[in-house]
């Protein structure tokens, strides 16, 4: 359960973003979440809720982005769509790819009153 | 005027807190607004709010009613009060009455009003900057800092100590141990006579770079030699922690299975090195050594793999010869 953890960051950069009373609730929470990236988003949900208990983006809701896997293949000397670590180029079937997106864990933006 | 919304996809949020957001605090939001305005300047984000006034609104009020069931929800395990106010609210929202005073319009509106507030910042962000702080350390002392990672059982704590055996007299070196609970690896470690620091997570499943920093004060880092950090054993959750270590070591035995890595890519993707350990009980078992290599190789292409055994010592000059190698990096960094 390290998105307990990783609830806790989120939590953590959103009120840091608050600190000084910029704003005093936020309303929506939106979140880049690779496809690739290390973890599970419901569990990230479920930590969310947790941790935002009785600060100012209780009850906000999570928004979460999947963007896609890309890699570049370095037999087919291109880039192609990727879905899993291990699986093979869609091109070559090969396994000689390097990620390059998709496996981002941001907070993008919020919604705050 | 309405509040700073991106687009559709903020929508549902603001008609959610929409009716929510004037009852529970009807003053605290007079007063918010004010200073909110000031930061969002002050941090230059006026991309962000000049856009976002114009389109929001129109959508806010579509989705009214989803929003009201969500939050409600949400309050009534939460807090018994605000049930009761959003009641008042609804009333209130309607009708524009308010018990003490009369609320204008304008005020009402404003206090509804969403912004948007970029943040584009990496959610492990406070973890990497602490990181980054201990691998600054390790390279001003010349020390090689490897983070050791594996599913319980796999033979962390045996390999440490026989390695620390061996290599005893040469490099400086220390421990920092990461479990759950007890001291008990720590102590093994030094009987050894090496140096070791244990860190209990509690209910945490792995190490962050903070705890690193913590242990560090206590332990010291080992000048050109090696700080060998034994993660907990879990073969998921301590793949995206960076600790500021130059490179992830990660053992898999033989009695676990060939698809291991193909089952926990993360780790296997994250780590430089993979260590088949107990290759010493091969002659009992079915285990095919070649598939697991090709298997961690899907994940991790430039990864190298050696195999070991720490019990009858096959290949552990190769593991040492492998630290060896990365010590003379780290020093001359």
């Amino acid at each position: 359960m390290h998105e307990m953890a990783l609830a806790q960051s989120v939590v953590d950069l959103v009120l840091d973003q608050a600190s000084g009373g910029a704003f005093v609730r936020v309303r929506t929470v939106r979140l880049s979440i690779g496809a690739l990236a290390q973890v599970d988003p419901r569990s990230l949900e479920f930590g969310f809720d947790v941790a935002a208990r009785g600060t100012v983006a209780e009850g906000a809701e999570l928004v979460i982005e999947r963007p896609p896997g890309s890699a570049w293949c370095t037999d087919c000397n291109k880039a192609v769509a990727v879905a899993a670590h291990g699986e093979s180029c869609p091109g070559c079937g090969g396994y000689q790819w390097m990620l390059v997106g998709g496996d981002e864990m941001r907070v993008v933006d919020l919604e705050v009153e | 005027m309405c509040g700073v919304c991106g687009c559709g996809t903020t929508k549902e949020g603001v008609s959610a807190h929409g009716h929510e957001a004037p009852h529970a605090h009807a003053h605290d939001h007079d007063h918010a607004h004010d200073h909110a305005h000031d930061h969002a300047h002050d941090h230059a984000h006026d991309h962000a709010h000049d856009h976002a006034h114009d389109h929001a609104h129109d959508h806010a009020h579509d989705h009214a009613h989803d929003h009201d069931h969500a939050h409600d929800h949400a309050h009534d395990h939460a807090h018994a009060h605000d049930h009761d106010h959003d009641h008042d609210h609804d009333h209130g929202a309607t009708g524009h009455a308010s018990p003490s005073a009369r609320v204008d319009a304008g005020q009402e509106r404003a206090r509804r009003e969403a912004r948007l507030v970029k943040v584009e910042r990496d959610i492990l962000e406070k973890n990497d900057r602490f990181a980054a702080v201990n691998r600054r350390r390790f390279a001003d002392s010349g020390t090689l800092a490897l983070n050791l990672v594996s599913s319980p059982g796999a033979g962390k704590t045996t390999l440490l100590v026989r390695t620390l055996t061996d290599l005893k007299g040469g490099r400086p070196m220390a421990v920092i141990e990461g479990d759950q609970q007890t001291s008990l690896d720590a102590d093994r470690i030094r009987a050894t006579g090496v140096p070791a620091r244990q860190i209990n997570t509690g209910k945490m499943c792995h190490l962050d770079a903070d705890m690193i920093s913590d242990a560090l004060a206590d332990v010291g880092v080992p000048e050109h030699g090696v700080l060998f950090i034994e993660n907990v054993g879990n073969l998921v959750c301590p793949a995206g922690f960076d600790l500021g270590e130059a490179s992830k070591v990660v053992l898999v035995s033989v009695t676990e299975g060939e698809d291991k890595p193909l089952k926990y890519p993360d780790m296997f993707h994250a780590a430089g090195l993979v260590l088949v350990t107990k290759v010493d009980l091969l002659p009992h078992l079915d285990f095919d050594v070649a598939a697991l290599e090709a298997n961690a190789r899907k994940v991790n292409p430039r990864a190298e793999v050696l195999r070991v055994s720490t019990r009858s010592g096959e290949g552990l000059g190769g593991w040492y010869a492998w630290i060896e190698a990365r010590c003379r990096e780290a020093c001359a960094g």
